[in-house]
């Protein structure tokens, strides 16, 4: 196994290139004294202050981060609760929920950023914050229902049913045998609503409203009139935040992990 | 307790019920409607218009053509990480899927400072007196986008089961006398199969619908059936015409999840 | 575990919390929404305005007026100020999308030309729904240093020589505009043999044109990432104060002279707020000001009067004297059909 051994270290650096070259451009751009984009100005911070400064674009990251935050927080109530009054139901209806549940995973975003349009506008509804939270927690349900339903199949129902014989009530039951369980499953569905939702232009782009901008679709109507320096900026901090984050959270399982001698489960 | 259990999963079922399927509905009726609310085929069959028809096989091809490169690249990356992985740590993979993270809007636009005419690929090739490299605003930049785009879908499901393909099974068609060939074809390629299969799917849907990508790396030269959606909702305030285009669109997804299903139960018989 | 929910409830709450503090509301009294097309109103206006009066302006924009169009007529969101163009305005009104002005609100409003109230007529007959913002043409910017032969005509945009290095108008009839005036027939033409005849010279333009753009011809020109470029008359000055290499000209074939106005529809929610802020806007030296920044031709005569640079402010380019020009003609609203028809005409050449 261990033959072509160079070939494989050349093969995954040639695709990390690949993979990371156009972000360290904009990196790179981001610190250029000058706004062309192919020749080398000087070294500045003066897109980072002016990004701070634009309050449209302050105000697009915060817009970001209280959708993404709040839809994840309540699809995740959701979700869960769906898996758990899922538990107790027959096949057949347990078979429909999770049919609905495909739809917006398998569906096109294009099709289902249209289709909620086009419900909020039969609706009468103002567009606007509350038409993307909307859109946002009926995407980001169905990552939570299939992140946390697989626990629930683990759970061993008879160790709740001893606990109950045992005197618990249900709720004390529930809290003291099921939830650890299937917490895992909530959390991991939560991460991956936050990141859909963080990372979503399309079906924000049909549901949105006046005054009413998310990073993505900032981004895009910049695009539409130019590029401009601070796109650069925001986007190196951003990608800076992230890999910050995902080293925080990955490196502490991951030195428990060697802890218990590589074996989990 | 159980009768009472069930009802947790209300709330959820009243909310898809609201914004799941009462706008595919929705949809439906102004697929099958005219301007004036009567019933008619037309919007659907506005798919076999030249402009439509055009779009709608060049969206197929450069999603397919994508889909494809994706695999040729992911499949043999997803291998050597698996290999490592298994001995060593997710981290590595973690970096390959990292860039998921960027913005995916910003990770195009990266796409297209690189390959502008003044844009940075060029300038290089000028300084080293090479001629000038113009894919952009070319079907060939898009796919170039969506490989970008999408590449990271592709490794982590097939990473993911090549992780779990015991290692003994490898070694036992090994000692069985099966060479390197022999033994990909016979036992690696058709367990990782679903994983390959669910890669593909979460290529394919996503690139087949993209207008983002044909959007800003074809400069408004190339018109993919997403485009034509997108302009018949946002510019011609043709809702049912754009309708009629999104059931047929749901139509390719619903197809091709299917065929990609139908290989799935057989490959995992 | 615990913890780690509390802190993300925790999270979400403040963000939500602070979210609800500071952003400015919609629906409260004290807002103005505005909808413009891009860059095209100097933002500081804006911080000025809430200064003096206290009125938030929640401000958006859009590229081109079919873009803004469904937005209106959908009803999906409530704007009290949109600023279309000339055949956009008179559709908004046959489509009974606007509300008339109360121009007595505007006591600034001395300040417009009234020769611009005459022109405003044809898609506004009676001046009651709209007051002119900026105006200007659709001609050629160039790039002196690339291009080499005489511009003057709108052919240069057929040359082979500049495969690549031409952009185009993304906007129907801009685009249009460009091929019915380069065959000699009106810009207004909706006769299919006529708009058969330009679709087919667009889609053998198609092969040289580098990208098809709105907004982006601008930076793209300065950048010198193309060599011609279709534009707006207002984006002159400002491109060629960023590169003196560029020059812009008005094609001896004619072309499309517009008007923007700003109009209220019938939708809008903060009607006082609307008037106010055009008042504000119409005042000289806020219209000076807005000018120096957007360069578009303001009707604002008093403005016009305020800037220094009289090279500027007898500027042919800023400021033409239109009895020079013997092809201009103002957009008409074609009516839906032809709309359609045009629209499917230009998405023939997208996808060529």
């Amino acid at each position: 196994m261990k033959k072509y051994k160079g070939i494989k270290y050349f093969y995954s650096i040639l695709i990390l290139v690949f993979l990371y070259a156009p972000i360290v451009t904009l990196m790179v751009l981001s610190f250029n004294q000058s706004k062309s984009r192919s020749h080398w100005g000087g070294f500045t911070f003066e897109w980072y202050t002016t990004l701070l400064e634009s309050s449209a674009l302050m105000n697009a990251f915060k817009n970001t981060m209280i959708i993404a935050l709040l839809s994840a927080f309540i699809a995740t109530i959701f979700g869960t609760l769906a898996c758990l009054g899922m538990n107790f139901m027959r096949k057949r209806s347990r078979a429909m929920i999770m049919g609905m549940t495909n739809i917006p995973m398998l569906n096109a975003d294009i099709v289902t950023g249209i289709s909620l349009m086009l419900l909020f506008i039969a609706c009468r509804a103002t567009m606007g914050g509350a038409t993307v939270l909307l859109a946002h927690i009926t995407f980001n349900i169905p990552y939570v229902i299939l992140s946390v339903m697989p626990r629930f199949r683990q759970i061993n129902r008879s160790i709740y049913e001893a606990a109950l014989d045992l005197g618990a009530t249900p709720v004390y039951a529930f809290r003291k045998v099921v939830f650890p369980d299937i917490l895992p499953g909530i959390i991991s569905g939560f991460t991956m609503a936050v990141t859909m939702s963080l990372d979503d232009f399309i079906i924000t782009h049909f549901t949105k409203g006046p005054g009413f901008d998310t990073l993505s679709t900032k981004i895009y109507s910049e695009v539409k009139k130019g590029i401009k320096p601070e796109i650069y900026a925001l986007s190196t901090i951003m990608f800076t935040v992230v890999l910050l984050l995902l080293v925080l959270v990955n490196a502490k399982p991951w030195a428990s992990r060697h802890k218990n001698g590589g074996v989990r489960r | 307790m159980s009768n009472k259990t069930k009802l947790f999963a209300a709330p959820y079922c009243i909310w898809g019920a609201g914004f799941i399927i009462i706008p595919l509905i929705i949809i439906l009726i102004y697929g099958f409607s005219d301007t004036e609310g009567h019933f008619t085929f037309i919007n659907i069959y506005s798919i076999f218009s030249h402009v439509n028809l055009k779009a709608l096989l060049l969206s197929m091809l450069l999603s397919v053509a994508s889909t494809f490169l994706c695999l040729l690249i992911a499949y043999p990356l997803a291998s050597v990480l698996a290999e490592y992985g298994r001995d060593k740590s997710p981290l590595l993979a973690l970096l390959f899927i990292l860039p998921m993270w960027m913005n995916s809007l910003l990770r195009t636009i990266a796409w297209q400072n690189l390959l502008e005419k003044t844009g940075l690929i060029n300038a290089i090739l000028l300084f080293f007196h090479l001629p000038e490299m113009m894919i952009i605003n070319t079907p060939w930049a898009i796919i170039l986008g969506m490989v970008y785009d999408f590449l990271p879908f592709m490794i982590l499901p097939i990473y993911n089961i090549l992780c779990k393909i015991d290692i003994e099974y490898k070694n036992a068609a090994r000692d069985l006398g099966a060479n390197g060939w022999q033994t990909f074809w016979r036992i690696t390629w058709p367990m990782s199969l679903p994983g390959v299969l669910s890669g593909i799917t979460m290529v394919f849907v996503p690139s087949l619908t993209t207008f983002v990508i044909s959007d800003i790396l074809g400069g408004g030269k190339i018109l993919l059936i997403g485009n034509v959606i997108e302009q018949l909702f946002t510019q011609d305030n043709d809702r049912n015409a754009g309708a009629g285009l999104s059931v047929v669109m749901m139509l390719f997804i619903v197809i091709s999840t299917m065929i990609t299903e139908k290989y799935d139960r057989e490959g995992s018989v | 575990m615990k913890k780690l929910i509390v802190m993300m409830l925790l999270l979400s709450l403040s963000f939500t919390l602070s979210g609800c503090g500071s952003e400015i509301n919609a629906d409260s009294p004290n807002a103005l929404l505005v909808y413009n097309w891009g860059e095209y109103l100097d933002y500081d206006i804006l911080d000025e305005f809430t200064e003096e009066t206290g009125i938030e302006i929640i401000y958006d924009e859009y590229e081109t007026n079919e873009i803004m169009y469904p937005k209106i007529e959908s009803g999906a969101a409530d704007y009290d100020l949109v600023c279309p163009s000339d055949y956009m305005i008179q559709k908004m009104i046959q489509n009974d999308l606007l509300q008339e002005m109360d121009y007595s609100k505007i006591p600034n409003i001395s300040n417009i030309g009234k020769s611009y109230f005459e022109s405003s007529e044809e898609f506004d007959p009676g001046n009651r729904y709209s007051l002119p913002y900026c105006w200007g043409t659709v001609g050629i910017l160039y790039n002196r240093t690339m291009v080499d032969d005489p511009v003057d005509s709108w052919d240069i945009l057929w040359n082979e020589k500049y495969k690549n290095n031409i952009l185009m108008q993304d906007s129907v009839r801009d685009a249009y505009c460009v091929a019915l005036k380069k065959l000699g027939y009106s810009c207004n033409s909706t006769d299919h043999d006529e708009l058969e005849a330009a679709t087919e010279l667009l889609k053998e333009q198609k092969h040289l044109v580098q990208a098809y753009v709105v907004d982006q011809v601008r930076d793209k020109m300065i950048g010198n990432e193309a060599a011609i470029g279709v534009i707006y008359s207002g984006e002159a000055i400002y491109t060629q104060n960023e590169n003196p290499d560029l020059e812009y000209v008005v094609p001896k074939e004619g072309t499309n002279l517009w008007i923007d106005s700003w109009v209220i529809p019938k939708s809008a929610k903060h009607v006082e707020n609307a008037y106010k802020f055009l008042d504000f806007l119409c005042r000289a030296e806020i219209a000076k000001k807005n000018f120096d920044y957007i360069t578009y031709s303001t009707p604002n005569e008093a403005a016009r009067e305020l800037i220094e640079d009289e090279e500027i402010r007898n500027s042919p380019i800023a400021f033409p004297d239109l009895s020079q020009y013997n092809n201009l003609e103002t957009y008409d609203y074609l009516g839906d059909t032809a709309d359609k028809y045009m629209n499917r005409l230009w998405r023939e050449v997208k996808s060529y």
